[in-house]
């Protein structure tokens, strides 16, 4: 099977300007500059490319949004923030891979009309921001960025923006307020981004992933990256793979792959450590509903895995096998959505302090069988009732695992103790302690 | 009362300004890291030097360590906003300490993938070697110890950052390895991101 977005992951050298441009790097940009930018983005309609960040949205539809009657700039933000527990691809692809990036970058920018692509990268990847800035350096000397590229009169500039430790930084509007130099707290929407965005100017925020495609597609056409996968699930994907997998990493697919197949095949995770049993799946980064067993011989595709009642978002798989107590997951994953809440509404602000607390009394053993139906109700009084999507988040952990594994909640209380206390977790752990 | 980004708020003059009490050692942006913010600032719009907020942050942590108030005024006036929208910033995001740690800054990543495969295990392993809890700091000043959150690279669980860099798939058991290491060798000790193995 061919890599399309991971190639030369593994090869020596295999980021650098020179390898990128003899394997035929920044063609797509030549290619996309002889074309009107209504083509680009009709190209990239046509070939279905759906935002890699967690929604699954047409990025092409995306970019037609932008106002370009507009009379002021317009912006190209890239979400580099990478921050979904269990989701590292990003992390490879601008490691490994920065032209293409770049290259995605500035198609995007001569499809809505920007002259700035601005790579919103989260704080902790320091090193990330370090290769960034390098191999932007050296694009910039050898004329792929900057004025008058390809002699075309296109001029166009990229930046690194370095966040500084927050989740909530990788929802558009938040992202686009932090980059303003403000807390990463999101707007009320509408009005939406392709409207009024960065600096109240029309804005496409894409994920690095998704910019990834688009050289591609504009190389090799809209029907060949269709025809990559299932109907309506087009081109190649990543896959992260983590938890108690064989072989954890980044794996590339198109999306027929199963999860099944992506869990278990040599080429992939290879299986369960220990070659124990498997309890759950939780299929698209943490804050999705968990696959079970029987769940997972379907496509890891947007539409396959949301037929089966979850949801593709960032495609980070985290894996858990039958010595990971239910109660104790949940519990570890409220704590990091009462850390990551930006505090802005009142329902995740206060909701996932309260989940948290629950699970916490719960899975030491202080809990009472009425705290569960509890659990439930402060978690449906979150969902949908927020300003952004990260309540949902937060009560999802909640919800799907009660409605999966309420017998171990019940054990846990009516037993005063955590009846699946694997070796791998701290012997004696206070919980709650804040940073 | 309005605040005109190019207007000239470094006097002191401001109602934020004065608010602001004094904390920490006199801080003055090195001429070096002045003239780096300048350039980063050329990044934005003239008009949207905010936008270079963390980025000056981040320098004043590197300059002092840590982000005083003064560091916080200083900002303030080189990026040319109220001393209230820097202490709105610094007080968001976790990557900014607003009192002095340690000259290693250990973080250990808890999030889940990283706790299944042994987190807590190791932040506990870690607390016992360097006899502080979460979130303190040593007598002698070398390490703080903090949980944090998924770092991102979880096939390499678990992670563990330290100041700039990171180390990867950190037992427990070689935890008094991790803080020896980083006495006797500092950051020369650590695996780094096996991603950037090629670019340092
Ligand atoms: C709480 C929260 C966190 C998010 N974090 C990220 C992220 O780290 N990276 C990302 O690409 N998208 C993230 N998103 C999704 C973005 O809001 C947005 O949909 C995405 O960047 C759009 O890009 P795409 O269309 O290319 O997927 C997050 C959304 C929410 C609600
Ligand atoms: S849902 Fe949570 S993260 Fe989103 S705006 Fe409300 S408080 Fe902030
Ligand atoms: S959970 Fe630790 S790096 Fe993602």
């Amino acid at each position: 099977m061919e890599l399309i977005l991971t190639p030369h992951v593994n090869t020596p050298n295999g980021f650098t300007l020179d390898f990128y441009v003899k394997q035929g790097g920044y063609e797509a940009l030549r290619k996309a500059l002889s074309m009107t930018p209504d083509d680009v983005v009709d190209v990239v309609k046509a070939s279905g490319l759906r935002g890699r960040g967690g929604a699954g949205f047409p990025t092409g539809m995306k970019w037609q949004f932008v106002d370009k009657k507009s009379s002021k700039p317009k912006y190209i933000c890239c979400n580099a923030d990478e921050s979904e527990p269990g989701t590292f691809k990003d992390h490879v692809l601008m490691e490994r891979n920065p032209h293409l990036l770049f290259e995605g970058c500035l198609i995007a920018c001569h499809a809505i009309g920007a002259k700035v692509a601005y790579i919103y990268i989260r704080g902790e990847f320091y090193h990330v921001q370090e290769v960034l800035e390098a191999e932007l350096a050296k694009a910039r000397a050898a004329g792929f960025i900057g004025k008058n590229i390809f002699g075309t009169g296109f001029d166009c500039e990229i930046f690194v923006h370095r966040g500084a430790g927050a989740y909530e930084a990788g929802e558009e509007t938040a992202l686009i307020e932090s980059l303003e130099g403000k807390r990463a707290q999101p707007r009320l929407k509408p009005p939406f981004p392709a409207v009024a965005g960065l600096y109240d100017c029309p804005t496409a925020v894409n994920n690095v992933e998704t910019l990834c495609n688009v050289p591609p597609i504009i190389t090799r056409g809209a029907e060949w990256f269709a025809s990559l996968g299932p109907e309506k699930n087009g081109g190649p994907k990543l896959y992260c793979l983590s938890g108690h997998v064989k072989r954890p990493g980044v794996y590339e697919a198109p999306m027929h792959v199963t999860v099944k197949e992506l869990i278990y095949g040599e080429q992939y995770g290879g299986g369960i450590r220990g070659d124990r049993k498997l309890k759950a799946v939780i299929p698209g980064g943490s804050s999705v509903p968990i696959l079970l067993p029987d769940q997972i011989d379907i496509p890891a595709s947007f539409d396959g895995v949301m037929k089966a009642g979850s949801m593709l978002g960032s495609a980070g798989m985290i894996v858990m096998d039958e010595t990971t107590c239910m109660v104790w997951a949940a519990e570890n994953l409220l704590y990091f959505y009462k850390h990551e809440s930006c505090g802005k509404c009142t329902p995740c602000r206060e909701g996932g302090d309260w989940l948290h607390k629950l699970l916490g009394r719960i899975e030491r053993g202080e809990g009472q069988m009425k705290d569960i139906d509890l659990l439930l109700s402060v978690a449906n009084n979150i969902t949908g009732k927020t300003l952004c999507a990260f309540g949902d988040a937060a009560a999802t952990p909640v919800l799907t695992t009660v409605g999966l594994f309420r017998e171990e909640f019940e054990a846990h209380v009516r037993e005063g103790r955590c009846t699946l206390k694997a070796d791998w977790r701290s012997e004696a752990r206070a919980h709650a302690h804040a940073h | 009362m309005s605040f005109h980004p190019l207007m000239d708020y470094g006097k002191g003059m401001h109602q934020s300004q004065r608010a602001l009490a004094d904390e920490g050692p006199a801080f003055v942006f090195t001429a070096e890291n002045l003239a780096t913010l300048e350039d980063i600032c050329s990044r934005y719009p003239a008009e949207r030097r905010k936008s270079a907020v963390i980025a000056a942050l981040y320098l004043a942590q590197r300059q002092q360590g840590y982000i005083s108030r003064n560091a916080m005024k200083a900002v303030a006036a080189a990026i040319r906003i109220s001393t209230a929208e820097v202490e709105d910033v610094v007080s968001f995001y976790t990557m900014f300490y607003q009192r002095p740690v340690g000259k290693n800054i250990i973080q250990v990543c808890r999030t889940l993938s990283c706790a299944l495969n042994g987190a807590e295990r190791l932040t506990d392993e870690l607390q016992k070697v360097l006899g502080i809890s979460t979130g303190e700091t040593t007598a002698d000043g070398a390490f703080s110890l903090f949980e944090v959150e998924c770092l991102g690279a979880c096939d390499r669980a678990p992670v563990v950052g330290v100041n700039d860099d990171w180390h990867e798939c950190q037992r427990p058991e070689d935890a008094q390895k991790l803080v020896d290491g980083l006495r006797t060798k500092g950051a020369a000790s650590l695996t780094g991101c096996h991603l950037h193995k090629e670019h340092s």
